[in-house]
């Protein structure tokens, strides 16, 4: 079982490295980056490379770890009680699963995706270090004990809005996935459209890694924003040369509101813009 | 056999602990990283290393370590065929360069490298020294380590090679910051004040159990808001100046307070608070709020936090017209006492040491107008300052 990344995901060397790493030894692996670099959906990609079934978990400000492991509808059972269904005897009809259950009891050696871990609250990975360590709970209702039957493959995403800690990050692989370099982002668009012209691409590259550049951005465009402007270029059928202005002044790109997301960052954009012209002449 | 790179790694300071030795251990015992030194880098680093700012002193450390490591391959190219030498030597240098190899020779010029080669491995001094000679030598322009390896190591495998650690892609995410983000958040915890507000959507466990029993057993559900935290929070900082050298640790102290609080204000003052505040800095001489106005804003039950340094000449606090920026009709002191005045629950954090305290004139006036409140900007100090916030 070896990971080499997928006809539609590119991934780096370390990368490789680090996934087969988690994949080999059991543990969970951490993967950490800029917003959009694919952090999300190198679980995807790792669970189509091997033919797995993928458990998605998503966090939020509000999950809890309990959550992720089982809930018990309390209500339901009263309500139940209350009209005299058969069901009520048995405690376990109104346990309800988590995903880590579901994952645990997998017949396939499923990929866990726990994604945005840094969402929940601060105490959030503390409540789960037992659970991801050794791939066990107790379910107190019905005194019983979940194992994994195998370790699922464990993928942990994070923003880096909050610091996990220490304890947690023992447990855990590391990866922190880097911005592309040139080289490798010409690869990804590649995978995303086939058969696009050397001269776009490449000049599209130059204004995007140009525009990242720019002092003072607050969310400078990342791999996800590129792919959806080269799609707008190619369907708006885009000039290459339109892209090659070699003349800083007139470095507006076509389409931008798909690279800038930000209201602020557009108006900062369009002032450089501005004052460039106005040094240009 | 890496025990002396685990305890590199932590003479380094790389918070790096068994149980992550061990697994890299099993990792290698796996066989994740047979053949490839670049495959056992990554591999290393993904098991020890758990943050990215983390990663250049890791680089660093391994480079040192495993430069030795590296000569040995080096110490195998004296065996390697002349045209192969040749040809690499051909298509690293310029034209300029190739002329002066014409005059040279190119047979005394292999005997040289050859040369240096055998030289190395006896002194084990690793690429530098060959490199380090060479540089007078045809070889010249070729004159630093990464280049250098390259002219004897197998181009084909990765480009130019040089090595991935030398590199050092992670420079500017190194920080060394001491206390992160995550132990502030966890001193500002304390300032926690759980509140059932708004719209009733969590179930009362309890009040069901106990209405349903009133209810001679007919189940009758409660609802209650669910649990917030409901602390309010006034942030005031100083800005500029003397301040300038704590403004990682109040940058540090900021971002953890933004995520924790959901009801946080900062305003931004210099030295101390007269008639204006300001909140962005780029524009703080135009877009000011008049401090009467945010008193007037925000309610009692707003605690007040100031982040400063007090320190300044005394009179900026007990004069009018003290203030170094502007003419300031009323005295620091009387703003300061209004603002006090009217949030009971507040505190001063100062960056500066403790023990520098009683040296400073205008630290302690502002300690008196504090009524004493005023903690030092670390972690045992925040922990204070919350605790002091709370009541």
């Amino acid at each position: 079982m070896k990971f080499t990344g997928t006809d539609s995901y590119v991934a780096t060397e370390d990368l490789m490295v680090a996934v087969n790493a988690a994949i080999a030894l059991e543990r969970p692996l951490l993967v950490k980056g800029e917003p959009g670099t694919g952090k999300t959906m190198l679980a995807e990609e790792i669970a189509r490379a091997l033919d797995r079934p993928l458990i998605r978990w998503h966090i939020k400000s509000t999950t809890v770890a309990q959550q992720g492991l089982y809930e018990y509808d309390a209500v339901a059972r009263l309500r139940d009680s209350q009209l005299g269904d058969a069901r009520v005897a048995d405690i376990a009809n109104y346990i309800s699963r988590g995903k880590l259950w579901d994952a645990f009891t997998a017949d396939d050696r499923p990929i866990l995706l726990i994604d945005e871990i840094d969402k929940a609250d601060i105490e959030f990975p503390n409540d789960l270090l037992l659970e991801l360590d050794r791939m066990e709970f107790f379910v107190y209702e019905t005194k019983e004990t979940i194992r994994a039957r195998q370790r699922p493959i464990v993928v942990i995403t994070s923003n880096n809005e909050k610091e996990l800690p220490d304890a947690f990050l023992r447990r855990c692989f590391f990866h922190y996935i880097r911005f592309p370099d040139r080289e490798t982002m010409a690869r990804i668009v590649a995978v995303h459209h086939q058969g696009i012209k050397k001269t776009l691409l490449s000049a599209a590259l130059n204004m995007f890694y140009e525009l990242r550049e720019v002092p003072g951005l607050k969310k400078r465009p990342s791999t996800s924003e590129l792919i959806d402007w080269i799609k707008l270029l190619l369907v708006e059928d885009i000039d290459p040369a339109l892209l090659k202005v070699s003349d800083k002044s007139k470095l507006i790109p076509p389409l931008y509101g798909a690279l800038l997301k930000n209201e602020q960052d557009v108006q900062l954009f369009e002032r450089l813009v501005f004052l460039a012209r106005r040094e240009g002449g | 056999m890496f025990v002396d790179f685990f305890l590199k790694l932590r003479q380094a300071r790389l918070p790096v602990t068994l149980r992550e030795y061990l697994s890299m251990l099993e990792g290698l015992a796996a066989g994740l990283a047979e053949c490839r030194i670049d495959d056992f880098y990554f591999l290393a680093r993904t098991t020890l290393v758990k943050d990215e700012r983390l990663y250049d002193r890791f680089d660093r450390v391994f480079g040192a370590y495993f430069q030795g490591v590296e000569s040995l391959s080096l110490a195998l190219l004296a065996d390697i065929p002349e045209a192969w030498l040749r040809r690499e030597i051909e298509r690293a240098l310029s034209a300029e360069e190739r002329a002066t190899l014409e005059r040279l020779g190119w047979d005394k010029l292999i005997e040289t490298l050859r040369r240096r080669l055998r030289e190395q491995e006896q002194r084990h001094q690793g690429g530098n020294k060959w490199i380090g000679t060479a540089g007078r030598s045809p070889f010249g322009a070729y004159g630093d380590h990464t280049e250098a390896v390259r002219v004897g190591q197998d181009r084909e495998r990765q480009g130019g090679a040089v090595k991935i650690w030398d590199r050092r892609e992670f420079r500017n995410l190194d920080d060394s910051v001491v206390i992160g983000t995550r132990n502030i958040q966890l001193a500002l915890r304390r300032l926690r004040r759980f509140v059932r507000e708004g719209a009733a959507n969590e179930l009362d466990l309890d009040g069901t159990i106990r209405a349903t029993a009133d209810n001679a057993g007919y189940l009758d559900l409660k609802l209650r808001p669910e649990r917030q935290n409901r602390v309010k929070l006034l942030l005031f900082l100083d800005i500029g100046g003397s301040m300038n050298s704590h403004a990682r640790t109040c940058e540090e102290l900021f971002s953890a307070a933004r995520s924790e609080f959901k009801h946080l204000e900062y305003y931004y003052f210099h030295n101390c608070v007269y008639d204006s505040v300001w909140r962005d800095n780029r524009r703080r001489h135009g877009e000011r709020l008049g401090t009467w106005q945010v008193i007037h804003t925000y309610p009692r039950d707003w605690r007040l936090l100031f982040v400063g340094d007090a320190t300044m000449s005394p009179y900026e606090i007990t004069h009018a017209g003290g203030s170094i920026e502007h003419w300031n009709d009323e005295a620091g002191a009387a703003w300061l006492e209004r603002l006090l005045a009217h949030f009971p629950r507040a505190a001063w954090l100062n960056p500066e040491p403790p023990a520098h305290w009683p040296y400073g004139q205008s630290i302690k006036l502002i300690r008196q107008l504090m009524a004493g409140r005023m903690f030092p900007l670390s972690l045992s100090g925040l922990d204070q300052a919350m605790k002091c916030l709370v009541r």
